[in-house]
């Protein structure tokens, strides 16, 4: 496989894992928060400084159905952490001839 | 394992933000080597894939979940350093866009996923792989069991911040007990994922494993 096909399928499928598969993820609450809420010390969190953003919670705020919501919130992160990332790793590269 | 504001009173947050912080300096330092035209764009991927497989929590336990935290797989599919960089940026950008993960706890965050969870996986990969027949199959096998076993040693990570500076009293052995005994269950999935995971990009572009090029390239200078 060519590496740009191979670029171009892991991102597909990550726009597919986070814009349609997300979807159906679990909503129980992960490992630390369920043991938080088990043991009580999840009266100690505090309110997300961005709760009230529009992308909190991976939902976009404004969309009421949450299969479209959740896929969009899934389909700009994934966009997001591939061009900050990608353009990150660019920067720090060994520059050919270094 | 997303730390909320709150938990983990803020000298002590502030403590493990300056250790994260070392950690990414020397991670990007570190990641210089290993990055190059062909390598930064699969790093970039990786990053993205972890962020998207981030978003499938599953059920673990009666009403539990858990998802991929990914510091296994990014350690072997693009080496330790370059896993740090790539864990750190879907955590600052989980926090900043998504309200997942608290500002305040970030370094204490990244201290379990990035620091933690990648080197202690990757550690485990190269003990496993040492000790299995060179074949790629090991590379898998030893990546499963890196991820397995990278997932309690984050979990452990934020212990040792409760045991630090928690907000609450609760004991620190029953948060110990409770926090590692669901994360190893959580670990059996990260280990499936990372199986699977790294066997696909074995199968389809071996050259661009980390832990496995590594691995030939050793070979290649030993034939000259």
């Amino acid at each position: 496989m060519k590496q740009k096909t191979f670029l171009i399928s892991g991102f597909i499928a990550s726009l597919f894992l986070a814009g349609i598969v997300s979807f159906y993820a679990s909503s129980h609450p992960d490992g630390l928060e369920k043991v938080a809420s088990d043991i009580g010390f999840i009266d100690s969190a505090e309110d997300h400084t961005n709760s009230d953003g529009i992308l909190a919670d991976y939902g976009v705020k404004g969309i009421d159905n949450s299969r479209l919501s959740t896929g969009a919130a899934g389909v700009i992160g994934v966009v997001a952490t591939g061009v900050v990332s990608t353009g990150l790793f660019f920067l720090i590269r060994r520059k050919s001839g270094d | 394992m997303h730390i909320p504001d709150g938990f983990i009173d803020l000298p002590t947050s502030a403590g493990f933000a300056v250790v994260a912080a070392a950690g990414v300096a020397i991670s990007i330092r570190g990641a210089k080597s290993s990055l190059d035209e062909k390598t930064a764009p699969l790093a970039g991927l990786t990053a993205t894939f972890i962020f998207a497989v981030q978003m499938l929590n599953f059920p673990v336990a009666a009403g539990t979940s858990g998802h991929l935290l990914g510091a296994a797989l990014a350690a072997v599919l693009i080496g330790p350093y370059a896993a740090t960089l790539a864990i750190t940026i879907v955590l600052i950008l989980q926090a900043l866009l998504f309200a997942d993960g608290g500002l305040s706890a970030l370094g204490l965050s990244i201290f379990n996923m990035s620091l933690v969870g990648v080197w202690v996986g990757y550690g485990v990969f190269l003990i496993i792989k040492m000790i299995m027949p060179k074949q790629k199959i090991s590379i898998s096998i030893a990546s499963a069991i890196a991820a397995l076993l990278s997932v309690p040693a984050a979990a452990a990570g934020f212990v040792l911040q409760y045991a630090i500076g928690a907000n609450a009293t609760f004991s620190v052995s029953t948060v110990f007990t409770a926090m590692i005994g669901t994360h190893f269950l959580i670990g059996i999935g990260e280990a499936l994922i990372t199986f699977f995971a790294v066997g696909a990009v074995l199968a389809s572009r071996s050259d661009l494993v980390y832990g496995y090029k590594n691995e030939t390239s050793k070979l290649e200078i030993r034939a000259n």
